[in-house]
């Protein structure tokens, strides 16, 4: 089996598109999603709020500005093939394309070095990495860049086993109600099932990767993203909040082994500027 | 029915009371910006008895942190950030003349205790619409802080600004009343 090397340089090259990318252009299924969500609204108000959220993609795209201007903080995720080898420092590649990117492509530095402290970086690093180990010789770069609007309102728990699936969906609308108007609706969910703590949360995090139209690969797991989402969609928070059916654009499961006095869920709240891209390398 | 006013800032009590949650606005004039790092520093200049780096009679500030400006462009995209954490600075602000507050999200009870005391006003832009939203500021300058980079204390000069009234002067509050009118048409039409 032969090694086959990526430079550290091209790591760079890329993150720096990515991050301009994904911050000013919509993924293709987050886009078709709100079309389709603007298509069916029946509350005037509602329907005239999506289609400002329509407008903001097109100046966005015109004018070549970031569509939300929470930027977010550098979420990346590398699956790194088992036959690959990086001939360098991986977080600091990454660190260095998300420095060049987001000055290049005029975006918000909001990464503060110290919670507490509280003194921006200035160049929005450090990304915060997470790599995966795969089959092959490549290497897989995604980045979903994250605001804070959204993040804020995020919750998990740890749930008794015998809270079961109702525990489960009511801790997701309790958590959706809680939030109201302060993701910035139509939102889109990313839920962790099972797992550890930390796990769970990764679970979570990474959920919001899934395109919106690719439902759990489980079938018991997809009817339950299709039934929140439609009780979400029932609670009538919609668009901004201002009232209307359009609260959720999707919902996105992602389960694993737990152990058996466990039931940790977690809620990634995103907004519907869920940004997301992706390059292989 | 709501209704669509145009204001000009400064803003009086007089202007203020006729705004409906619900209703529209197109605000022109001069917007301050300030977020959480702002807010803790006139906090500070307050308890010191220093003056701000605003007169806040009659004043609108915005909340936000734009992106960069493009060579040419008067600012990024400016989109509102999320109001609940200005909260605990909220009313002290209000009291000393501070009219209008734009962002988005719900606030406390003592913001809308005090909106309804101050005959303040709290006013939506569209949340993550940053590119919409940069549309109608005119111009941009940093006047305080500028060690705060994206959260610096900035002079906007805006035009016709879509705004949405959130908390009205008399307490209402579109966050309860537009999801409530959506629900009870729908109950209506099962």
């Amino acid at each position: 089996m032969s090694i086959r090397t990526i430079s550290a340089a091209a790591i760079t090259d890329a993150v720096e598109q990515l991050c301009i990318q994904a911050n000013t252009r919509l993924p293709a299924d987050v886009k078709a999603a709100l079309d389709a969500a603007e298509a069916s609204e029946p509350w005037p108000l509602a329907k005239e709020t999506l289609g400002l959220l329509q407008k903001n993609l097109c100046v966005a795209a015109d004018r070549e500005l970031p569509i939300c201007q929470d930027t977010g903080m550098a979420c990346i995720f590398v699956e790194l093939g088992r036959d690959a080898h990086i001939d360098g420092d991986l977080q600091a590649a990454i660190d260095e394309g998300v420095r060049r990117g987001y000055e290049k492509g005029y975006l918000r530095k909001s990464i503060t070095a110290d919670p507490l402290k509280r003194v921006n970086t200035g160049d929005n690093t450090p990304a915060f990495v997470t790599l995966h180990l795969v089959e092959g010789d490549g290497c897989r770069i995604t980045i979903a860049p994250k605001g804070a609007g959204s993040e804020n309102m995020s919750r998990l728990a740890m749930l008794k086993p015998a809270d079961g699936v109702q525990g489960v969906k009511d801790f997701v609308l309790d958590t959706v109600r809680q939030a109201g108007a302060n993701p910035c609706p139509p939102i889109v969910l990313g839920i962790g099932i099972g797992g550890s703590f930390d796990k769970c949360a990764m679970l979570a995090k990474e959920a919001l990767l899934r395109p919106l139209d690719q439902p759990n690969a489980d079938p018991y797991y997809a009817a339950l993203e299709t039934e929140l989402k439609d009780a979400i969609n029932a609670m009538g928070i919609g668009p901004q909040g201002f009232g209307g059916r359009t609260t959720c654009l999707g919902v996105a499961i992602c389960q694993m082994p737990t152990h058996v006095a466990c039931l940790p869920v977690a809620v990634n709240m995103s907004c519907h500027v869920t940004r997301r891209a992706s390059v292989v390398l | 029915m709501t209704v669509q006013y145009r204001l000009q800032t400064p803003l009086s009590p007089a202007d203020l009371a006729p705004l409906k949650a619900g209703d529209t606005v197109l605000l022109s004039g001069v917007v301050y910006t300030a977020r959480d790092a702002a807010h803790g520093r006139m906090m500070q200049l307050l308890d010191e008895g220093k003056p701000l780096p605003f007169d806040l009679k009659g004043a609108a500030v915005y909340y936000v942190g734009p992106t960069p400006e493009r060579p040419g462009c008067a600012i990024g995209a400016a989109g509102p950030t999320t109001s609940g954490r200005m909260d605990a600075y909220t009313p002290r602000l209000l009291d000393l003349g501070l009219a209008c507050m734009i962002g988005k999200g719900k606030r406390s009870q003592a913001v809308k205790d005090s909106v309804v005391k101050n005959g303040a006003v709290y006013l939506a832009a569209i949340g993550g619409a940053g590119a919409l939203m940069a549309g109608s500021i005119e111009s941009c300058e940093i006047i305080a802080w500028p060690d705060l980079g994206c959260e610096a204390v900035r002079r906007l000069v805006v035009r016709d600004m879509p705004l949405t009234v959130l908390l009205d002067a008399h307490g209402g509050d579109l966050y309860q009343s537009g999801p409530a009118a959506y629900l009870a048409a729908q109950a209506a039409k099962a």
